[in-house]
């Protein structure tokens, strides 16, 4: 009788064990809903935030979580009388819940900004935008991860 | 080598908007991980990214771990004068790295 075949080989599991152990004994405990929530109130100084306007531009599929390209506006003019003063990026279930803070100006023309993000699994981004009139507005999006940032060599 | 990639137009008109994007060589080490021997890997990560033109900052982002190592931005400006766009990267005990390169603006 021969054995049957093996179904993961060796490096596949190890760099999965090397994953979880990395997220069960050396990072904290990930954020949460709740956690994101908090960092969203602390940016807006707990001013309400209207849902609108602002627009995450992301693959909802991201094959990569260890760099992922998200870009980010806000439809509203940028003139010295109305504009997008500042884009803050959270997400739900990285350590941290803060991904960035950009600060943006009449003269930046447009306020779109691109970068590159790690995602350590499946979940929520959230962007939040203040304009010059000290109104905050938001958009959110769901993002599903094959490869997480956590798995990174 | 360099430690950044700069990508900004050589020549633009006035008041034409345009594209700045900005690559730096950094691990954007999280904290988090660890080494082959086990060992926690100290954080290290650029925590300020800002873009100076024409006598006043364009640009500013704070950055946290969930930026991805080789920190990109990518970001938008009006066109004013011809000169030097300086672009300064700040770890978080302070170090920072500068890059410059210059745009012609006609018009």
């Amino acid at each position: 009788m021969t054995k049957p075949p093996l179904l993961l080989d060796r490096r596949c599991v190890l760099v999965t064990l090397a994953g979880t152990a990395m997220f069960a004994s050396v990072g904290p405990a990930r954020a949460e809903t709740a956690d994101m929530e908090a960092a969203i109130k602390a940016f807006t100084k707990g001013a309400p935030v209207t849902r609108g306007k602002v627009k995450i531009d992301i693959s909802p599929l991201v094959e990569n979580g260890n760099s992922a390209s998200i870009g980010v506006f806000v439809d509203h003019p940028q003139t010295a009388q109305a504009f997008v003063r500042k884009i803050a990026l959270f997400n739900e279930k990285n350590p941290q819940p803060e991904v960035a803070v950009f600060h943006l100006n009449p003269r930046s023309g447009t306020s779109r900004v691109d970068t590159r993000i790690r995602l350590a699994t499946t979940q929520q981004l959230a962007a939040v935008a203040e304009l010059s009139d000290g109104t905050y507005w938001s958009d959110s999006q769901e993002v599903i991860i094959t490869i997480a940032a956590c798995l990174e060599e | 080598m360099a430690k950044a990639l700069l990508k900004v137009p050589k020549t633009a008109r006035k008041g034409e908007i345009i594209t700045l994007s900005a690559l730096f060589s950094h691990p954007m080490e999280t904290g988090h991980r660890r080494d082959a021997e086990g060992q926690a890997v100290p954080r290290d990560i650029i925590a300020l990214f800002t873009c100076q033109y024409d006598g006043m900052e364009i640009f500013r982002a704070e950055l946290h771990p969930a930026i991805s190592a080789y920190p990109m931005m990518q970001f938008t400006t009006v066109a004013t004068v011809s000169g030097p766009i300086t672009f300064t990267w700040t770890d978080e005990v302070g170090k920072s790295w500068k890059e410059t390169t210059d745009i012609t603006v006609a018009g």
